[in-house]
């Protein structure tokens, strides 16, 4: 079960943040831009503080997964430095692959549409759409 | 000292006949090919994103940005009509309103979109009014138009192609292009043709002398 879905762009700006679950609390347009900065400064710190390496001694990835009592946050970052943030119950472990799907449909229905502009908030009905189904999907 | 520098300049022409050999050898690719050719979508669909904002920058008005990108489209029909009718051995260049209709509906889309276009229809209000409706254009899949540009159609890419094509066949007409989504399909585009005065009367004098 998918709560919601948040995008980060490269500067730690909020451009998507969609609610999937009626139950839950809702979070308003204010705390979520507090919550991406906020998540954009954590994961920044994480891969810079991270102890060792990996062998070929590239940059630490930063943080993939917060675990608290009742939800998982994952957190899935792209080569170009965009955050996909999902908020999943407990039973979902990994998300990487649903992640990436969502990252897919970035490319398709946003970075495709010509009235899409870089960095900016995401508004396109059929990336929502396609999101929508994705998600209902898990 | 000379010989080394003979031999530089001619591993350097070597190098350059290398590269326009690849060059030429892409022009002299037979023109009819024999398997099915596909290019990417995406890559047409970023070329195409970037046409249209291209023209909105260099427009006023959604007008405007439908004409240009009708007459951008009007230069791809006019080769993608030379194209097919070197290409496909079993059609001749229709003249009569009807069988061109059929012809783009069928042989030209499948020579562009791979499907055939999903019906063909004539207006009961006006009888120099046809549509051609196409429920999922691949090269539209992506694009999705903001709300305060609603009535903006991207199809005016593809009405450009068809007006063109029309031309070619003397059957000169205004084609645009309307946004019509329905349930399932929320890209669905209908491409209107009028057909000019001259070409509905010659229609007419040709069914009366049969």
């Amino acid at each position: 079960m998918i709560h919601s879905v948040f995008i980060i762009n490269r500067s730690g700006g909020l451009i998507y943040n969609k609610n999937y679950s009626t139950h839950i609390a809702q979070l308003s347009s204010n705390e979520a831009l507090i919550f991406a900065g906020t998540f954009h400064g954590i994961h920044a710190l994480a891969s810079r503080i991270a102890p060792t390496g990996n062998a070929t001694g590239a940059k630490d990835t930063g943080i993939q997964t917060i675990d608290t009592m009742n939800f998982r946050l994952h957190c899935f970052q792209t080569p170009t430095g965009i955050k996909f943030i999902a908020a999943t119950d407990l039973l979902h472990t990994t998300l990487t692959d649903v992640l990436t799907k969502v990252y897919e449909l970035y490319c398709d229905y946003a970075l495709k549409s010509p009235f899409y502009n870089l960095e900016m908030p995401v508004r396109s009905d059929l990336f929502d759409a396609n999101m929508l189904h994705l998600v209902q999907q898990y | 000292m000379a010989s080394s520098q003979q031999q530089q300049t001619q591993n350097m022409l070597r190098l350059d006949t290398k590269q326009t050999k690849r060059s030429t050898m892409l022009l002299e690719q037979p023109v009819t090919r024999q398997r099915r050719d596909k290019v990417s979508l995406s890559a047409f669909a970023f070329l195409l994103a970037e046409m249209i904002r291209y023209t909105q920058n260099r427009v006023l008005g959604i007008q405007d940005l439908e004409a240009k990108l009708n007459e951008l489209g009007q230069r791809v029909g006019v080769r993608v009509f030379e194209l097919t009718m070197s290409r496909e051995k079993t059609v001749r260049r229709e003249t009569r309103v009807l069988q061109m209709l059929v012809f783009i509906n069928s042989v030209v889309w499948r020579t562009l979109f791979d499907k055939s276009a999903d019906s063909l229809e004539r207006s009961t209000e006006s009888e120099d009014e046809y549509m051609i409706t196409d429920n999922e254009p691949a090269i539209l899949k992506y694009i999705s138009v903001p709300k305060e540009m609603a009535s903006f159609s991207p199809g005016a890419f593809i009405s450009g192609i068809v007006e063109s094509i029309a031309a070619c066949c003397q059957c000169p007409a205004r084609v645009t292009s309307h946004a019509v989504p329905v349930d399932g399909f929320p890209v669905r585009t209908v491409i209107l043709l009028k057909f000019d005065k001259e070409v509905m009367e010659r229609e007419k004098r040709l069914e009366a002398g049969k």
